[in-house]
């Protein structure tokens, strides 16, 4: 094995391949997580059809594989092939780098993005304001694509989706100060921008800053989860894509594999601001309750859940198998299906064996694999539940209209995040 | 490079600042600089001025300044552009491509531009007498730190710019009323 893997596997005291300065494993990680990305928003994106057509007592896609679970991939092949038209009026060079502009911003933010302690490609001193300013780059994207269409409702989208990313950003900042403030309650006293150091802090400190000084921290937490909505946005806050005023907002006159790129940022810089959003509030990686329930029995229990999600997911593809009506019609269909079910299985399988195998912390490969997964395995759990949480908000609320959005952000949003702020510090002082 | 920087580098830090990177970052403000002066839409001059901003911002990095990188990236690329943006997709831009770029002003310009070239050159010949010979950088990990600690002083006492720092934001908040008000019409 060549000396350059090794070096990183071999030492002990755990550290991101980037601050190992390990080139090779910081790679390694970039392309996992590039990969892991894309493979996420296509699963997201059925997904989001399923679960929205459920919202509203309808089936979604079934066509395409079982329950339409090739879906996605029909779309993204239809895609590919589409004609790719360029106005003739549009600006073409601005036209052409507007979505690789978004793309860019919504994937350079993964790289500090820990999945757990030494899970990230590697630890920034400035992390959370990297994240902050690179994913509002993104919104350079839109605006340059509403304007360089050269047509009415683009611009028209890429103008209200300056102002509202211009404003809610500020309430954003804001609230994720406040909990940056949280990470100073320690000794020495002085906190971190780090977004390993902000999970560390939460871990000594016990608490994820969620409960911290209840109810600032839920309050911050709160703000933080609308204005990243309208980040990114998505409902009720899409007024840059409303289709029901604007066509389709600053993609109008993108089609095939350009538009596509703007799905696959903006699905990506929603995964992303959830990341923050688990970061600063919900204790990254760390499992729940890790301070009430301890001791190895516990450490065991919770070190079963990577498992048993795998196990549930096979257990519901091989439910789906058994109930394909029996004609010969679905034949292809049902063996699809329970290949599925059967690799998933496999894959809960190997899980439970790595759980069982590292559940005493003794540093061997096994316990060190174990403790990796779970680290993942929750962070991604929590960011999951965010991802549901957007499905579940666009099936719910209507829209607002341009001057509720203004309103709420700079006379609702910003005036909390700012009370909030001068209270976590003014309890802060008190409690150090 | 410097020996004593060479030696702090040598010494837990990865030596990030290659002269290639410097050479890549300068060369790149420098060409979207002069992009932004010359091209005659004005959202290309904005799109030309952010990559000179985010390159000036790679250069602060390489000074081991991460901190006013983040910041030169989100107050500048983030906000002011984007505001730029907003202002220029507004304007007729048919328009204004068909007046006279420059003005009559160059000769001022060029004694400027002269002046400036002249200081650089002093000071690249001079420079070893003007300035300090070594400045050990600080750890990269702690940067953010150091820079609180300046601002706002560390344990109980005033930090060496804390008194300034707060001049400056208080001016800062009456530019920010005055702003406010002079877009009211009743108050």
């Amino acid at each position: 094995m060549p000396n350059f893997i090794m070096s990183y596997l071999d030492s002990k005291d755990a550290m991101s391949p980037g601050a190992a300065g390990s080139q090779f494993w910081a790679l390694m990680y970039v392309l996992i997580i590039f990969a892991g990305v894309s493979v996420a928003v296509i699963c997201m994106n059925w997904i989001e059809r399923k679960v929205l057509a459920h919202f509203q007592v309808r089936l979604g896609p079934m066509r395409v594989g079982p329950h339409g679970l090739l879906q996605p991939i029909a779309d993204a092949v239809k895609l590919m092939i589409k004609e790719d038209i360029i106005p003739a009026e549009a600006d073409q060079f601005v036209f052409w780098v507007a979505p690789l502009i978004g793309l860019l911003a919504a994937f350079t933010v993964y790289t500090v993005i820990p999945f757990g302690p030494s899970q990230a490609v590697s630890d920034m001193n400035i992390g959370i304001l990297f994240m902050l300013g690179v994913s509002s780059l993104g919104v350079l994207g839109i605006v340059v694509a509403g304007w360089a269409s050269n047509s009415h409702y683009p611009l028209i989208g890429a103008l209200r989706s300056s102002a509202q990313m211009v404003s809610y950003e500020v309430a954003m900042g804001l609230a994720v100060v406040s909990a940056i403030l949280m990470t100073s309650l320690n000794a020495s006293g002085t906190g971190t921008l780090s977004m390993i150091g902000i999970v560390q802090a939460q871990q000594q400190q016990g608490v994820w800053f969620l409960f911290k000084f209840f109810p600032l921290g839920l309050i911050a937490f709160a703000i933080f989860a609308i204005a990243m909505v309208a980040e990114v946005n998505r409902a009720p806050f899409d007024l840059a894509e409303a289709e029901s005023e604007l066509t389709a907002g600053f993609h109008t006159e993108y089609s095939g594999l350009r538009w596509s790129l703007f799905m696959l940022a903006e699905y990506a810089a929603m995964i992303a601001v959830s990341s923050i959003a688990v970061t600063l509030w919900l204790g990254g990686w760390m499992r729940p309750f890790l301070h009430l329930l301890h001791g190895p029995v516990w450490e065991f229990f919770f070190s079963l859940f990577p498992g048993l999600t795998f196990g549930g997911l096979a257990a519901i593809a091989f439910i789906g198998t058994a109930r394909m009506p029996a004609h010969s019609f679905f034949k292809v269909q049902r063996i699809g299906l329970g290949v599925f079910a059967a690799l998933l299985g496999f894959t809960a399988l190997l899980l439970l064996v790595i759980a069982v195998a590292g559940r005493s912390a003794d540093g061997s490969v096994a316990a060190r694999l174990n403790e990796g997964i779970g680290y993942v395995y929750w962070f991604l759990f929590k960011v999951a539940v965010f991802m549901y949480l957007f499905i579940w908000y666009r099936a719910t609320w209507p829209r607002y209209r341009f001057d509720q959005l203004m309103r709420v952000g700079w006379k609702v949003l910003l005036p909390i995040s700012l009370g909030v702020l001068i209270l976590t510090a003014i309890v802060g002082v008190i409690a150090s | 490079m410097n020996p004593a920087i060479n030696s702090a580098l040598n010494s837990g830090m990865a030596p990030v600042a290659t002269p290639w990177f410097f050479y890549a970052l300068a060369g790149l403000a420098v060409a979207s600089g002069m992009a932004v002066i010359t091209r005659r839409n004005a959202v290309h001059s904005a799109l030309a001025l952010i990559v000179t901003l985010l390159s000036v911002a790679g250069l602060y990095l390489m000074l081991y300044a991460p901190f006013v990188a983040g910041v030169q990236i989100i107050v500048y690329a983030g906000g002011i552009m984007v505001l730029f943006l907003f202002v220029i997709m507004l304007v007729n831009l048919d328009r204004s491509s068909k007046e006279r770029q420059f003005n009559r002003m160059w000769p001022v310009g060029l004694a400027a531009a002269c002046a400036l070239l002249a200081l650089f050159t002093s000071v690249i010949v001079k420079g070893k007498a003007l300035f300090p010979d070594r400045m050990v950088p600080l750890a990269e990990g702690s940067n953010t730190q150091e820079i609180a600690k300046a601002l706002y002083g560390d344990a109980g006492r005033m930090g060496e710019y804390t008194f300034a720092f707060e001049i400056a934001s208080l001016l800062l908040l009456v530019a920010i009323l005055g702003a406010v008000i002079m877009t009211k019409k009743k108050i």
